[in-house]
């Protein structure tokens, strides 16, 4: 792999609500390399989402504040730039696919109209060049008849195809880095492996990195090369995609493995983590998973554990691995 | 069938000269939308019903010198207040004057009014609320409560008051007029650009790089625009009425100027015995504004994409 291409440290983010300070997100290191596709995983709410959205400063301020930590694209922390300074990398060179392709086209323009404006927004030129390069992507994401799609609006479209769409516009430009936030969650099967095979192909050709966020574990085996398990607004294990699913180290994710309904496994109850996910207003103390962990030791009530890597490429967040732990 | 009229089909081409030929090309998308836009509005009958009121109405106000019986302001006073007859189809007001032929004038004056106010209170009403709604925070609150200000005066004693100071005349009215109507379009437009801000749209377009007045141009506003256009007819007639009360007192069109709301005004003294006076012009204010009305709804639910095929 190549060199560090996104360098998140100690991110930690905060949304003021009536109810209570969310902690949403504390202390989340990860690195995104060059080229590579790193998937994130984690249950509903436990931060995935925001996390792609601290990246381009899109959090909405207020109720949401980064509180801490540094995010470092090219060696610049994106949290100290100006407001015109990442509006040049937004789209430009860290673009964002988001869940809902139904919702995230303007309903009022055709397709054409809305990607070209994003092509002449950043790479200044004139629109009958934007409307080549648009052809040129639609064309590249294997959507039949571009032309014809260009001039229509968006709901004359198809999910599949919007997001299709979507994915040649964010990359239309040529970015670094895509964020996709759960691009697939809202397509049938079927569509979705059209659409996750064209997003791969697409990227690998381009060199541009992605961070993918999902739930799905079935998903992220097949395309990532990396993963980072999340929990409760930490990150609670890092590892090559193989090695993790081989050997899970931190307990939360071997939980998640044993929960997937496998088909040659017969009718066999499926193992469930007991217990539920933790607000965030007021989470577990020390490690966020404890409370619903087997095996709990004596400091997870007290410390937050320490990013440890016990193997190479392969970090967890757990006290178990303490050199004091199961050794 | 119906449902084939719905398709579009790409006009023949015909050659006429270069440069036509060279824009066509270039506009072709846009002019497709139009003729289909066209279409579907000759579909409907409302908007058909709506278009040939305002059309009549336009045509009227264009050819009153051609059409009109007699001169608007010409004084005749053996005429006064002469019922509906052969000679006066709609009657003769207090002086004499001929009221077909001052109601046909009329539609000139007070369809630019109606018309000037709608485009000036709209255009700024709507790009005031959207920046506001978009904006939020303390610039909303700001501008919101300016709004709150100018409407907590009633509006006819506002416009009265800013014509007077602006001095009478029948442009100054106008802008008075339009000064009282901004905050109606603003507050209608800051309330749907909420709504418009916490679409995925608008996140998707931050994520790709949309400064803020790209987006209140380019999102809130285009999604705004069908509601404009449907409030933009009910407050032309609203504009019509107030600008025709500044006329009755003076401070709108002057005098012999026939305006079909200083007519009412007037002619309001003689409803008891000359009903005439009064009940054509405001008749023509009523269909004016009802074609309005019902072609701005039209209107809207041809342009709304999500309904339009």
């Amino acid at each position: 792999m190549g060199a560090t291409l996104l360098e998140i440290k100690d991110l930690a983010v905060q949304f003021f609500t009536y109810q209570g300070t969310v902690r949403a997100l504390e202390g989340v290191s990860l690195t995104v390399q060059q080229g590579e596709i790193l998937g994130l995983v984690g249950e509903t709410g436990c931060g995935k989402s925001v996390l792609a959205r601290c990246v381009l400063r899109l959090i909405a301020d207020p109720p949401g504040k980064i509180t801490a930590g540094e995010i470092r694209f090219k060696g610049r922390d994106l949290l100290k730039l100006g407001r015109r300074e990442i509006r040049q990398i937004r789209g430009n060179e860290i673009s964002m696919i988001f869940q809902e392709p139904m919702s995230s086209l303007n309903p009022v323009f055709t397709v054409g109209n809305q990607m070209m404006e994003v092509v002449i927004l950043h790479q200044r030129v004139g629109r009958d060049e934007a409307r080549r390069i648009c052809v040129d992507m639609l064309r590249q994401v294997k959507m039949p008849d571009p032309e014809q799609v260009l001039a229509k609006y968006p709901h004359e479209l198809s999910g599949g195809m919007r997001q299709r769409a979507m994915i040649a516009m964010e990359l239309a430009c040529r970015p670094d880095l895509l964020l996709a936030d759960e691009p697939t969650t809202a397509l049938d099967v079927t569509v979705q492996a059209q659409v996750l095979s064209i997003l791969e192909e697409l990227t690998r050709q381009s060199g541009a990195a992605v961070l993918f966020i999902s739930h799905d574990l079935g998903v992220i085996a097949q395309l990532c090369d990396r993963v980072a398990v999340m929990y409760a607004g930490h990150i609670a294990e890092i590892a090559p995609v193989a090695e993790l699913f081989a050997s899970p180290l931190h307990p939360y994710t071997s939980g998640l493995l044993q929960a997937i309904p496998r088909i040659d496994e017969g009718k066999a109850a499926l193992k469930v983590i007991p217990g539920a996910v933790p607000g965030l207003i007021d989470p577990p103390r020390g490690c966020r998973f404890h409370p619903r962990c087997g095996q709990r030791l004596a400091p997870c009530d007290r410390e937050v554990p320490a990013f440890l890597e016990p193997a190479p490429g392969h970090c967890v967040a757990c006290h178990l691995y303490a050199s004091g732990g199961r050794g | 069938m119906a449902v084939n009229g719905a398709q579009r089909s790409i006009p023949e081409p015909i050659t006429l000269n270069p440069l036509f030929d060279e824009f066509r090309k270039q506009y072709a998308w846009q002019i497709r939308e139009l003729l289909f836009t066209i279409r579907l509005l000759r579909r409907n009958p409302s908007a058909v019903a709506g278009f040939v009121i305002i059309v009549a109405m336009v045509l009227m106000a264009l050819t009153a010198p051609l059409l009109a019986p007699y001169n608007p302001i010409q004084l005749s006073l053996v005429d006064r207040l002469n019922p509906p007859c052969m000679a006066h189809f709609f009657g003769t007001d207090e002086l004499g004057r001929d009221i077909l032929s001052r109601v046909m004038y009329g539609a000139r004056i007070s369809l630019w009014i109606g018309v000037v106010v709608v485009l000036i209170a709209g255009g700024l009403g709507a790009v005031i609320g959207a920046v506001s709604g978009y904006l939020g925070k303390g610039v909303d609150n700001l501008i919101m409560r300016v709004m709150d200000v100018i409407l907590s005066f009633p509006p006819l004693v506002l416009a009265m008051a800013l014509a007077a100071a602006l001095g009478p005349s029948l442009n100054n009215a106008i802008l008075a007029v339009a000064f009282v109507m901004i905050p109606k379009f603003a507050r209608m437009v800051r309330g749907e650009a909420l709504a418009v801000k916490e679409r995925q749209f608008i996140t998707a377009a931050r994520a790709s790089g949309a400064g803020r007045f790209w987006i209140v141009r380019h999102h809130i506003l285009p999604n705004c625009f069908s509601s404009v256009i449907v409030l933009g007819t009910l407050i032309l007639g609203e504009a019509i009425l107030i600008a025709a009360s500044l006329s009755f007192i003076g401070l709108g069109a002057q005098p012999p100027t026939p305006e079909w709301g200083a007519m009412i005004s007037v002619g309001r003294k003689f409803l008891m015995d000359q009903w005439w006076y009064a009940t054509f012009p405001g008749l023509f204010i009523l269909v004016t504004v009802i074609g309005f009305n019902i072609f701005g709804d039209a209107l809207r639910d041809v342009l709304d994409p999500r309904i339009r095929r």
